[in-house]
């Protein structure tokens, strides 16, 4: 069901854990629908570079793959390239995910926002094209019929 | 390197054991007569049919008339419910199940409440037992069945049938339990227990796929829902799946014979993993009832953690297990019988189920344990959950 970069990914997930006193962390997603990410943002002053990412991520396979990939497309990224990376990166670079898992990609894209919304609020400062992320993606489940 | 496959989903389905297989194979070919027909190598099978029919009978405490043979346990739910629903229909609309039932029972239901049908799903307790109490004063003059499984796929839990069968017998409502799992576990006896229609299945007791029967007490009045030829005393349409019928009688014949010895077996496997799980992982519960349990069945919810990451950590280290996650399922919803047992959704995300076999050691039980020991530790470290849990904690 996962590609094999899916499953790597997952099997030994890239940059897990915290970074103390980050720049900015970012934690989206809810527990009722399974999945929670959390981004660790370290990001230089000066240069506005994303030195250090690491996440922390409850949830499926595909959850914690694309956490684990989203980290290392930002990481030496400034944080107005980080914010182009979008889901559609995160999930070529897996070789894809299951339709029923593009909501995790979803998340991971978020998880990166949300961060660097945490890291503009202290910092008082903006960031161009990024506006307040929502807590949660969720999808709307589809309708059974007989 | 090579690694020993630890198959611990026993409830999904069993091998077909080599002496079933054995019986079975004459019927693919030499004996490929179709049993209507009357020359001799078809009346042979129409024997062996016979001869299998009484076997499965026997195994509920019932006589060979009131065995229909059908395409699997699915098929002997629709056809319980819906021919019950429709011949009874004039007398009431209503009918009584539970919210832990297969979904072979509740889309069924579903189905039935679109075609004008009432429908009341009665609540379980903590571990899954429904109460008496309520089903009796969930009956109603129009209450004409009352479907109630014997015991349940995911968490194990065994209803009392029994007192179930007697509420039903009082107040004259036709009483279904689906069997599929209890079936050869644990002893049945349609007569003692007031069984009115029992739905069971060929391929989670070491006989094919593909194969099930319904039985019908004699006098209930229900139709077909395969229409056609005149196989099964008219009820149920369709050449006879012959090697099905063998198979599944061999099984059943197999498994009765050793079934106080096997369960007594599976049980101690069952009962060493459940303590070990208990006792080595902590923040893990035990879901369904500690006593009225199959032999085979073990639940866990283990918190901070999602059951799909489980399983596929341990498909790595060569286990077979199943969850009752959302992510197994292809829902965002975490399984209907987790949340009926009132799990919240969080912690029924982190479910693993594992059934064992008649050939599951003591040894792939502590194999297992310890494989789980070590997944739960790694994603726990990864779960942003249990972060906030251990700094909450330690402040």
């Amino acid at each position: 069901m996962y590609s094999e970069k899916v499953m790597d990914h997952f099997q030994n997930p890239r940059n897990v854990g915290e970074i103390e006193d980050a720049s900015g962390v970012g934690t989206v997603g809810n527990a009722k629908c399974g999945d929670i990410m959390r981004i660790y943002l370290d990001i230089d002053e000066e240069t506005k570079i994303i030195k250090d990412c690491k996440f922390k991520t409850f949830g499926c396979g595909a959850a914690v793959a694309t956490s684990s990939m989203a980290t290392e497309l930002v990481t030496g990224k400034t944080i107005y390239e980080a914010l182009q990376v979008t889901n559609k990166a995160v999930m070529e670079a897996l070789d894809g995910l299951p339709p029923v898992k593009v909501h995790c990609s979803l998340l991971a894209e978020e998880a990166i926002h949300a961060a660097l919304w945490d890291y503009a609020q202290k910092n008082g400062i903006e960031i161009e094209g990024l506006s307040q992320p929502k807590s949660d993606i969720s999808e709307e489940e589809e309708e059974e019929d007989y | 390197m090579s690694k020993k496959l630890i198959y611990m989903d026993y409830a999904a389905t069993t091998p077909v054991k080599s002496e079933v297989l054995q019986a079975m194979m004459p019927y693919f070919t030499e004996k490929f007569g179709n049993p209507s027909s009357i020359y001799g190598i078809s009346a042979e099978n129409k024997k062996a049919i016979t001869d299998a029919r009484e076997v499965i009978a026997h195994s509920i405490h019932t006589s060979p008339e009131n065995i229909y043979f059908t395409g699997g346990g699915s098929e002997s739910d629709n056809w319980a419910l819906k021919a019950a629903a429709e011949a009874y229909g004039t007398k009431g609309k209503h009918i009584i199940t539970t919210k832990i039932e297969h979904h072979a029972i509740l889309h069924t239901c579903e189905y039935l409440e679109k075609k004008g049908y009432d429908l009341t799903y009665l609540d379980v307790d903590e571990n899954g037992l429904v109460n008496l109490e309520e089903l009796e004063k969930a009956i109603r003059e129009d209450t004409i069945l009352i479907s109630i499984m014997f015991a349940n796929n995911e968490i194990g839990t065994i209803e009392p049938i029994e007192e179930i069968g007697k509420i039903a017998r009082k107040h004259n409502v036709l009483f279904h339990t689906d069997a599929v799992q209890a079936y050869t576990q644990v002893p049945i006896d349609v007569e003692k227990m007031n069984i009115d229609m029992l739905s069971a299945s060929g391929h989670k007791i070491y006989g094919p796929k593909g194969i099930g029967f319904l039985y019908i007490r004699k006098g209930v009045k229900i139709k077909s829902l395969i229409h056609g030829g005149a196989q099964e005393r008219r009820r149920r349409a369709g050449t006879e799946n012959v090697t099905g019928i063998i198979g599944m009688a061999k099984a059943v014949q197999l498994a009765m014979d050793n079934m106080e010895e096997r369960t007594g077996r599976e049980t101690a496997v069952r009962n060493h993993i459940i303590e070990r799980l208990s006792k080595e992982i902590p923040y893990s519960r035990l879901n369904g009832d500690k006593v009225h349990r199959l032999p085979n069945n073990v639940n866990f919810s283990f918190q901070f953690v999602e059951g799909e990451s489980i399983l596929i950590l341990l498909d790595s280290n060569g286990i077979c297990a199943s969850s009752g996650s959302a992510c197994t399922s292809g829902s965002l919803d975490p399984s209907h019988v987790l949340l009926a047992i009132g799990l919240p959704h969080e912690i029924a995300h982190g479910s693993v189920r594992l059934t064992i076999g008649d050939e599951t050691t003591i040894e792939d039980g502590d194999f297992v344990v310890d494989k789980l020991i070590e997944i739960i530790e790694r994603l726990r470290n990864m779960s942003p959950l249990y972060e906030d849990f251990v700094k909450k904690h330690q402040s």
